[in-house]
């Protein structure tokens, strides 16, 4: 049934056994249309029972399956062998502590998703029997493609800023703040201000656009953040030289 | 809001992991003016070849749409009409259009909707990546449960009064399955040996269009937005199963042809594929899902996951080319045996969702109701556990209830350190798989259904002699999958068991030896009750019928 032995160097690092992690090298008999997922899943399967990663869904919804491969953040379970000459080096996402193997520690990201208020907070306190909030379909469109992040955190991996400084909020979490934000039902763009117009918000932001580039859900985060930094900078003009226009 | 309530919210996985991410299509509730409760209500009765509680369906579809508007309160981004009030869509066996939708990603704004409203609330602990491995029992009263932390592998002791299971299915039994990794009965597996009786689990659904590589799903509203099905000469053959006559293409009617239930529709496949009348692919035999006159842009705007997912995961782009698929297991309508409270029979202990049964979904669930079961039921349970928790919990036996968390512990420890067992996690499930696959699928009989009861006691017997590759402690998964594949046989065993004693063909239970629905004998739920060594025992209860008595079931629309 196999079309092709894929050679897989994948990263190990178990805390209790190893002082460093290492590569360890896979042969894997491969389909042609198979993902990396496969593949690994394969090696968990036949080979080796003790490599660990995440995955679940297998159709890049649940966000658990990313990785770095070939240097890369990538979702597993949509990175085509067929995209892949020689060996394929996989391991865990960039960025992130590693728990062990290829499975992270998020918890940085877990924090900061909390901190942004990434729900919503209404503007009328309509009850839910009078029914729905109108929402025309243009006003959904605002925001639409921000509700589409997975969590996958791929973004944090590509991130140059997140590796300098840690402390940086992030593309993803900043994202579904301003999905928010721009959510016509939605009144508590200032509450999440003090947090993602902060020092540790949009302004550490460089614009190297690398977030968007792989977000495998084309949430384009980069653009989020910009239009961030745009309202905020609305804001301050607002305050200082036009105080009378504050709402 | 109860406040001074403390709540822990465990998951073996993030809860933004969750399966219900992956549902597509949609959440039925009436909410359009040309909609009524009485439609919903004999929709899903039908749909379910009688065999739902009739109070129950009542009671559902009365709360579905309060919770579906809740979530929009809650910011979930429902796909909308010009005048921005919530539109819905057409689903399989529903007579109206009721189906509220996001896209094609619905599960997914659902779950993340209600994970990220969470946050809000300050007295949810969670425990994320936390693996539940026994409900701890004393004196008829579910007095916690005790779990291993992934990250340290050490275990827990939860002590809580009141326990809510919500843990979803358990597709992955079978090895051709929309369900991702985690579905493996988990929940349903927990209150099983804890004495709570496995609900209708012979009721297996079989999603009529999946991948055939992969298994992933194409959403029921492929055909809602007006896809067509067709064999290898191009003929739309459910007109010749009962579900005909054939309505124009691209104009869906409800309730008829494409928009038959699921049962019916993956009946037909296995009737077609026996006359040869499928399409032979290097992934078996498929019938072919044709979207093409939707056009580019409806397919953009409505369908875009599915476009998405066909052309990588398959290499067919639906709006140039029919898709392959065939059907694959998807839900199971059987679960923990709940009542029309989310209730088990075990004191504090409540379930809701895929690993309940309570049942609305009878004989087979039509495709949007378990998006808003797990809502209308994901609360009842809430508030019967608050109800119960009100009433003053008995004084347990701490003794007792730490003696039980320490005997959960030493068990895992044995499973632990054991070796010389020889048997493997991948040997045996694989053999789990192939009994599933071969004798409980679309169409099963009394020989094959023997066979695979005797092949999975057997199966049972041995993973008692499993021997882990991975002894060490931080997220040990060969561990993990050793605790999954124990949860799997034991519902795998209640599928088959429960199928093999109902000897009549009802919904999503089809027997080619019974091949007729006997409501004398079998218009009865199956309860499947653990017993340590051996099957099963199988006892029924009776079903609820308050008014539709059981009749027939008729797809053939309005044209009759």
């Amino acid at each position: 049934m196999s079309e092709r032995i894929v050679e897989l160097e994948v990263l190990r690092f178990n805390p209790e056994t190893d002082a460093e992690p290492r590569f360890q090298r896979y042969s894997v008999p491969c389909m042609n249309e198979w993902v990396v997922l496969d593949a690994l899943n394969h090696v968990k399967e036949a080979i080796d029972p003790t490599l660990s990663y995440r995955w679940s869904c297998h159709m890049a919804v649940c966000g658990s399956c990313g990785m770095m491969i070939n240097g890369e953040p990538k979702l597993a379970c949509k990175a085509f062998l067929r995209a892949y000459d020689g060996v394929i080096r996989v391991e865990p996402l960039a960025n992130f502590p590693i728990q062990r193997d290829l499975v992270t520690v998020i918890d940085d990201f877990i924090t900061k998703l909390k901190r942004v208020k990434p729900y919503l907070v209404p503007k009328s306190d309509q009850p839910v029997e009078a029914g729905e909030f109108r929402q025309t379909p243009a006003e959904l469109k605002r925001y639409k493609q921000y509700t589409l992040c997975i969590n996958c955190m791929l973004c944090y991996a590509a991130c140059p800023e997140y590796a300098l400084v840690p402390k940086f909020i992030g593309p993803a979490a900043i994202s579904l703040a301003h999905r928010y934000n721009e959510d016509s039902r939605d009144g508590g763009r200032e509450e999440r201000q003090q947090e993602i117009a902060s020092g540790e918000g949009v302004w550490e932001c460089s614009f190297v656009g690398a977030c968007s580039e792989v977000c495998p859900e084309h949430v384009d985060p980069a653009g989020a953040l910009q239009q961030v930094k745009i309202r905020s900078t609305v804001d301050w003009y607002q305050e200082h030289l036009m105080p009378w226009s504050k709402k | 809001m109860r406040p001074e309530l403390k709540i822990a919210l465990v998951s073996k996985v993030y809860p933004m992991r969750s399966h219900t991410c992956a549902a597509e299509g949609g959440a039925a509730g009436v909410i359009k003016s040309d909609d009524s409760m009485d439609h919903h209500f004999h929709d899903t009765v039908g749909g379910g070849d009688w065999l739902s509680d009739q109070d129950a369906v009542d009671f559902f579809i009365r709360e579905a749409p309060k919770e579906l508007l809740q979530l929009e309160h809650w910011g979930c981004p429902w796909s909308r009409e010009p005048n921005g009030s919530v539109a819905v869509r057409p689903f399989g066996g529903m007579k109206k259009q009721r189906t509220w939708f996001a896209a094609d990603k619905s599960g997914f704004h659902i779950l993340h909707t209600l994970f990220q409203t969470s946050l809000k609330f300050p007295s949810i602990q969670r425990f994320d990546e936390y693996y539940v491995t026994d409900l701890v029992v004393d004196d008829g009263r579910c007095c916690g449960f005790t779990a291993i932390e992934m990250r340290s592998g050490q275990i827990k002791f939860f002590r809580a009064n009141a326990v809510i299971i919500a843990s979803g299915g358990a597709g992955r039994m079978f090895p051709f399955t929309t369900n991702g990794a985690i579905k493996t009965g988990d929940g349903m597996a927990l209150a099983y040996r804890a004495g709570v009786p496995l609900k209708d689990m012979e009721f297996v659904q079989y999603h009529p269009t999946g991948l055939p590589n992969t298994g992933t799903l194409l959403t029921e509203a492929c055909r809602g937005e007006g896809g067509i099905l067709v064999n290898k000469n191009g003929r739309r053959f459910l007109q010749d199963y009962g579900m005909g006559p054939e309505t124009p293409v691209g104009q869906p009617v409800l309730k008829t042809m494409e928009l038959g239930p699921r049962d019916r529709v993956s009946q037909a496949f296995w009737h077609e594929q026996k006359k040869g009348n499928m399409v032979p692919t290097r992934w078996g035999d498929c019938m072919m899902l044709d979207l093409r006159h939707l056009g580019e842009k409806k397919i953009d705007e409505r369908l875009p996951l599915v476009r998405d997912m066909a052309t990588s995961y398959l290499g067919v782009d639906p709006v140039t080319d029919p898709v392959p698929v065939r059907p694959v297991v998807h839900y199971m309508m059987g679960g923990i045996d709940t009542d029309i409270r989310a209730a088990t029979s075990l004191a504090g202990l409540y379930a809701a969702g895929e690993c309940a049964c309570v049942s609305i979904n009878g004989a087979n669930r039509l495709g949007s109701n378990s998006l808003t079961e797990l809502l209308v039921f994901g609360r009842r349970a809430a508030i019967s556990a608050i109800e119960y928790l009100d009433g003053g919990t008995a004084v347990a036996n701490e003794t007792a209830v730490t003696a039980g968390a320490d005997a959960a512990q030493a068990r895992l420890r044995e499973l632990f350190n054991r070796s010389g067992g020889g048997e493997t996690i991948a040997g045996l499930r694989k053999e789990m798989m192939a009994t599933m696959e071969e004798h409980a699928g679309i169409y099963r009989s009394g020989e094959g259904l023997e066979q695979a009861c005797s092949t999975l006691a057997g199966l049972r017997r041995r993973y008692a002699s499993i021997e882990l590759h991975d002894k060490t402690n931080v997220y040990n998964t060969d561990l993990l999958q050793a605790l999954e594949l124990g949860a799997m046989l034991d519902c795998a065993e209640a599928v088959t068991v429960s199928a093999l004693a109902r000897r009549e063909s009802r919904g999503a239970h089809q027997r080619l030896d019974f091949t007729a629905r006997d409501d004398t004998t079998y218009l009865r739920h199956s309860l499947a009750s653990y017993r340590n060594a051996g099957p099963p025992a199988i006892g029924y209860s009776d079903v609820v019928i308050t008014r539709s008595p059981p009749g027939v079931r008729d797809y053939s629309g309005e044209q009759k």
